[in-house]
């Protein structure tokens, strides 16, 4: 059983955005860029899954979709553990037009479980891994808490409006992974990031997609009004304010 | 021209979401010149279908194919996008919850459709279609302009307000003529509390931080949380530690909310916090140290220890509630 994660950098979680060309585009002077924690995770979990040798998994590789100015970030997948790299050599411009770029990397390899992370601190939404699905025509499930794999069957935990539920997958299938999937991401290594430099990055030629998307314009969001400070001896003045002046209870 | 709007239920019965999503679409058709018509898939009762009529709703389509048992985003996308195209959908609408985020990018490839999730507005103008939506963990908004056709909008929960129009729906059975509309996910257990009030759909959150010290300082802010009929949040480290239970971690990594008030006891509101709470109407700190970033972010804000305030704050909500 083979096992792909695919990865997107995002800016580092505690980057104050800045935007440039009059605010038309994101500023990346000074972002330091990468792997979106959730792919992370995934990349984690699918390692787990590979050094149990009941689980069957025999290989994990990772797909990017970016230019060459990415490669750090896949490095450090291969480092961290991944066995080889597929990278797309393209720029991503909306989850439609990297979605469609993925498919073409599951297309060359042969894999049973595919794996996303929420894209949660990029602009995409958590789409990416449901319209891979779609165009693969694979099942697919959001929300992946758990991911367990032994003896061939995939066994995942997804969680529901107010509590979870055990499913059995069928392989190829799409997973789209959130909190819990792995406790830690793992850290790369210093025999890691050796032998990193002479895992395989195959480089896939991008296939002509348009995205459907076009951002016009960015804008920071307007700062809140100052706060108003109420005597710590006297919180009842609060509930006041909220019933008479927020009217919110 | 249509606006398709999926209404999901739970346990055969529509809740809150269900009429917030009825009342954007029904505003969104107005924008595009069309009707809006709502989309339910399992066999919900008449009864509780003539609900969403209340919120102005004229058309809707209720699909019970025995052969659709559960919820598979596969199975129920194909239906969905089958039914928009029939309907010569304009725009798709769907909850950006658990089911709506897994269902709209299926159907996007489907019917190659942008999507603007987790809006909380209505489009800027319809033509060209273009989105004002909150990017980059809430600390931006970006205006997006959806190129394609047909559009997919996953609305954020308790962001838009009811708006009551009565109307009187005109309930149709619909079919979908897809083969393979069984799913190939068995479902081996469930697990699942009843009757508790969900974060996502709570009005009023109270929620703690390391601040709070020990959780043995929970109780006042369990007893507010219920005195205000909300629900109950933590900051990450307090369910990392286990002093509370996962599904109450908010933030960037955990749930997303924007209720109306949000009250962050002991939290400093470190950026990737405050991603899951920035939306919330109002927010109110409690903590000890004045220059915590919480403060930035909050409308009204007590100095002092949250482990004293609290209960301060619950004698206040009982003698609000007994006179
Ligand atoms: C990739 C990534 C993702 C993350 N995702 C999340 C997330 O989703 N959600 C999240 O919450 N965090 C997340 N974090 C962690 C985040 O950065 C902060 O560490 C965390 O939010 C801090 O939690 P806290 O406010 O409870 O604790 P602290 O930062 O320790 O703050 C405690 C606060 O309590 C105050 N205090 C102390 N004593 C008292 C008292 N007696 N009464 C009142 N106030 C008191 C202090 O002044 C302080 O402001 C993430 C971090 C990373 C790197």
């Amino acid at each position: 059983m083979n096992i792909l994660v695919c990865i997107s950098n995002v800016p580092d979680t505690t980057t104050k955005v800045k935007f440039a060309d009059n605010n038309s585009r994101l500023d990346v002077s000074g972002i330091q860029w990468v792997i979106n924690p959730w792919d992370e995770l995934s990349l984690t979990r699918a390692l787990e899954l590979k050094e149990d040798a009941s689980s069957g998994v025999q290989k994990v590789s990772v797909a990017h979709v970016g230019p060459v100015t990415s490669e750090p970030t896949i490095r450090k997948a291969l480092a961290i553990g991944a066995d080889d790299a597929y990278r797309v050599n393209t720029v991503g411009s909306d989850a439609y037009q990297v979605a469609a770029q993925l498919t073409e990397v599951v297309k060359k390899g042969s894999f049973d479980v595919i794996l996303c992370g929420i894209e949660f601190c990029d602009y995409n939404g958590s789409n990416v891994g449901g319209m891979l699905a779609e165009f693969l025509d694979y099942p697919s499930v959001s929300g992946i808490s758990e991911l367990k794999i032994s003896d061939g069957s995939i066994l995942i935990t997804r969680e529901i409006d107010g509590g979870k539920e055990m499913l059995l997958v069928p392989a190829p299938f799409v997973g789209v992974v959130q909190k819990g999937i792995a406790k830690e991401p793992r850290i790369a290594a210093m025999r890691g990031i050796m032998q990193a430099r002479t895992k395989p990055i195959h480089l896939v030629e991008p296939v002509a997609v348009e995205p459907l998307t076009d951002i016009q314009s960015f804008e920071l969001p307007a700062p809140r009004a100052a706060c108003k400070f109420i005597d710590p001896d006297h919180p009842e003045q609060l509930i006041e304010l909220l019933q008479n002046e927020a009217k919110i209870i | 021209m249509s606006v398709i709007v999926y209404i999901e239920h739970w346990d055969n019965k529509f809740k809150k979401l269900s009429f917030e999503l009825i009342t954007y679409s029904v505003k969104l058709a107005d924008m595009l010149g069309t009707e809006a018509i709502a989309l339910s898939i399992g066999n919900v009762p008449e009864q509780e279908l003539q609900k969403l009529g209340k919120y102005g709703i004229k058309r809707i389509l209720s699909v019970d194919n025995e052969s659709i048992t559960k919820f598979d985003s596969q199975v129920y996308s194909r239906v969905i996008s089958e039914i928009a195209a029939g309907e010569s959908a304009k725009a798709i609408v769907l909850a950006n919850n658990n089911a709506g985020k897994s269902l709209a990018p299926r159907i996007s490839v489907r019917l190659q459709a942008a999507i603007a999730s987790g809006v909380n507005q209505l489009p800027e103008s319809v033509s060209p279609f273009v989105v004002n939506k909150r990017v980059f963990s809430g600390s931006a908004l970006a205006r997006i302009h959806l190129t394609s056709e047909i559009t997919v909008i996953t609305l954020s929960q308790n962001s838009f307000d009811l708006v009551e129009n009565p109307a009187e729906p005109v309930i149709e059975s619909a079919n979908v003529s897809l083969e393979q509309l069984s799913s190939k996910i068995e479902i081996k257990d469930i697990q699942k509390q009843t009757g508790k009030l969900l974060l996502q759909d709570a009005e009023v959150v109270v929620s703690g931080g390391r601040g709070m010290k020990t959780p043995d300082n929970w109780a006042p802010l369990v007893e507010l949380a219920e005195l205000l009929n909300g629900a109950t949040a933590c900051s990450r480290p307090v369910s990392d530690e286990g002093w509370r239970p996962h599904e109450e971690h908010t933030g960037q990594t955990g749930k997303i909310i924007s209720p109306n008030l949000y009250i962050a006891a002991g939290i400093s509101g470190a950026t990737q916090h405050l991603a899951g709470i920035s939306s919330s109407k109002y927010i109110v700190a409690i903590n000890t140290d004045k220059d915590a970033p919480i403060f930035d972010a909050a409308q009204y804000g007590i100095v002092g220890d949250a482990s004293k305030v609290l209960p301060k704050l619950v004698e206040a909500v009982k003698v609000m509630k007994s006179s």
